[in-house]
């Protein structure tokens, strides 16, 4: 039982630190990608992903959201330095495409199963762009469970 | 002597990289060949161009106060420079806005009247 404990503890510690990512500093990536909408972690999508977008962003989920060329190439190798791994999951669609939305992969779809549909309309929420609606220390990377209030 | 020099040099460095809000007014009045007018400016930021978005849809009607991105809900910074001394100071930053947001509101890039219009508006809000 003694054993058992310690144990306990190192899991509940592990699942909390899976829902945490380690935000890497990157100026000009926070600035471009930080102005519409909060800059994600570059973890939440594989590189083939953030290849795709930023191969694209004169036509960004409806948006025209291009920049110059440097910063372009900057922020493109940022992400794909520091893109999703294992933990991230399946981020293709049915016939094999990268997906562009967080909010499609498999994790973020397994890991908001329990909000319904109406909660996402709230005036408060509105998008489930809006990590930080909900997920209120999502601008420090913090994800996690403890962490998540949501508005009324 | 020399340092004198390097102090002029330093100060028309200076100069050159950053821009006030007049100075874009008066680049986009320079461009169209014909004076500004706010009244119009105000117009066309409030209100549709044919796209599903106005300027205001995210900088509200009231430039001086904060607004919200009409789809993500990101705090934006008031536009008016009045009471935001950040805005209009860059051009790299000033044209690359112009360029996208004219894009999505109107499916085109804005003429330099529009600018010159909407700059001229932004100046007398206080």
């Amino acid at each position: 039982m003694k054993k058992l404990l310690p144990a306990a503890l190192l899991l509940v510690a592990l699942t909390a630190q899976a829902d945490s990512y380690s935000l890497p500093k990157h100026a000009a990536f926070e600035e471009e990608c930080g102005s519409c909408h909060m800059a994600y972690p570059p973890q939440m999508l594989h590189a083939d992903s953030w290849r795709a977008m930023m191969g694209d962003l004169s036509h960004h989920f409806g948006s025209d959201a291009s920049i110059d060329d440097k910063r372009r190439v900057a922020i493109t190798n940022f992400l794909l330095a520091n893109a999703g791994g294992r933990k991230t999951g399946d981020t293709r669609d049915a016939q094999g495409k990268p997906l562009l939305r967080i909010t499609q992969s498999a994790r973020f779809d397994k890991k908001h199963r329990e909000v319904p549909a109406a909660t996402w309309q709230r005036a408060s929420i509105k998008s489930p762009a809006n990590c930080g609606a909900c997920h209120t220390r999502a601008a420090a990377g913090e994800y996690s469970e403890r962490w998540v209030q949501i508005p009324k | 002597m020399r340092h004198l020099l390097i102090i002029a040099a330093a100060l028309f460095a200076a100069t050159a990289s950053a821009e006030t809000p007049r100075d874009f007014l008066t680049r986009f009045e320079k461009e169209a060949g014909t004076a500004a007018s706010a009244q119009r400016g105000a117009r066309f930021f409030t209100s549709k161009q044919g796209g599903e978005w106005s300027c205001s849809s995210c900088h509200t009607d009231k430039p001086t106060q904060a607004g919200r991105h009409a789809k993500t809900e990101k705090a934006i910074t008031p536009l008016a420079p009045a009471v935001n001394a950040e805005r209009f100071t860059d051009a790299a930053k000033v044209d690359k806005w112009f360029r996208r947001n004219c894009n999505d509101t109107l499916n085109r890039v804005c003429s330099a009247q529009e600018k010159a219009d909407v700059m001229a508006w932004l100046l007398t809000l206080k």
